[in-house]
C-alpha cells in the first residue's frame, strides 16, 4: 500500500534524478545551475520526507540559498551565461564518463543492497517521529551538537571564518 | 509526516544514482564552474546516504549533514574565489587550458 508520503518520495527522487541528469548535459552554465537548484529543492523535500526537518530546511537555506546564488553571481561576473562557448567533452570521454558512472553505480548498489537496517538500538523511522515529538525539531539536531559535537563545532567555526579571509584575499586584484 | 513504508534501500538507491551522475558530470564537462557543481551534488548524494541512515543508526547523522554542509559553503567559497583569479590570468574558465602544472 503506497501512501502519500512514499508517492511524493519517489516523485522527488525522480525529479532529483531528472535534473540532476538535465545539469550535466545543459551547455549554458546557467541553465546548469538552475537545474542543479531544482536538484537541491528536491533533495530537501526528500530529507522532509525522512523526517529531517532541520535538515531539509537548512538545505534550501544554505545550498539553493547562499551556495548556489553564490555560483550564479560568478557565473554573471565572468560574463559566462551568454555567448558560452559548448564545453562538453568528445565521443571518447562521454563513453568514459558513462562508463565510470555505471561502474560506480553498480559497486555502491552491490554495496548497498545487503543487509543494513537496522544498525542500532533505536530502529526505524516512527522512532525518529517519537523522537522529534518528544524534544522538538530543532534539538534533535542541536542537543547532540552541543553536547557532544562542541569541538566539531568550534573547528567548523573556525575553518568557516578562514574560508571567508581566504577567499576574499584570493578574489582581491591586486597583492 | 514521514515516509514509513519505503523499501529499505530505496534512498541509498537514490544516492548511489546521484552520486555515479556527479561522477559522470566530472568527467564529461570541461566548464570548472559546473565542474565544482557537480561536486556540490555528490556532496549532497553523500548527505542523502547520511539522512537515510539516521532513522536506524542515530541522530548523529543529522549532525554530520550539517558539517558536510557548512565545509562545502566554506568549500564554494573559496573554490569560487580561485576560479576568478585564474579567470583574470587566462580570460578563460576551460580547464583544458589551465596547463602550467600538466605534463
Amino acid at each position: 500500500m503506497l501512501g502519500l508520503s512514499e508517492i511524493l518520495f519517489y516523485f522527488f527522487g525522480g525529479m532529483a534524478v531528472v535534473s540532476a541528469v538535465a545539469m550535466i548535459t545543459r551547455e549554458n552554465p546557467v541553465a546548469s545551475a538552475l537545474w542543479l537548484i531544482m536538484t537541491f529543492f528536491s533533495l530537501a523535500a526528500i530529507y522532509t520526507l525522512l523526517g529531517a526537518y532541520f535538515i531539509g530546511i537548512i538545505q534550501i537555506l544554505v545550498y539553493a540559498g547562499a551556495i548556489m546564488v553564490l555560483f550564479l553571481f560568478v557565473i554573471m561576473l565572468l560574463n559566462l551565461g551568454n555567448e558560452y562557448e559548448p564545453d562538453i567533452r568528445g565521443k571518447t570521454w562521454l563513453a568514459m564518463g558513462a562508463g565510470s558512472g555505471l561502474v560506480l553505480l553498480g559497486l555502491l548498489a552491490r554495496m548497498f543492497s545487503g543487509e543494513t537496517a537496522p544498525l542500532g538500538r533505536q530502529a526505524g523511522p516512527r522512532a525518529l517521529a517519537n523522537h522529534v515529538a518528544d524534544v522538538g525539531v530543532v534539538n534533535v539536531i542541536g542537543l547532540p551538537l552541543y553536547r557532544d559535537y562542541m569541538v566539531s563545532l568550534q573547528a567548523t567555526a573556525i575553518l568557516l571564518l578562514i574560508a571567508c579571509i581566504g577567499a576574499v584575499v584570493l578574489a582581491k586584484r591586486k597583492f | 509526516m514521514i515516509a514509513q513504508t519505503l523499501p529499505a534501500n530505496a534512498g541509498l538507491y537514490l544516492s548511489a544514482i546521484l552520486f555515479a551522475i556527479g561522477v559522470a558530470g566530472v568527467m564529461i564537462r570541461r566548464n570548472a564552474i559546473i565542474l565544482f557543481m557537480c561536486i556540490e551534488l555528490m556532496l549532497n548524494a553523500a548527505n542523502l546516504a547520511f539522512v537515510w541512515f539516521s532513522p536506524f543508526a542515530g541522530v548523529q547523522g543529522q549532525v554530520f549533514v550539517f558539517f558536510v554542509i557548512a565545509v562545502a559553503a566554506a568549500e564554494a567559497a573559496v573554490g569560487l574565489a580561485i576560479i576568478l583569479a585564474v579567470f583574470r590570468h587566462k580570460e578563460t574558465v576551460n580547464i583544458n587550458e589551465f596547463s602550467l602544472l600538466r605534463f
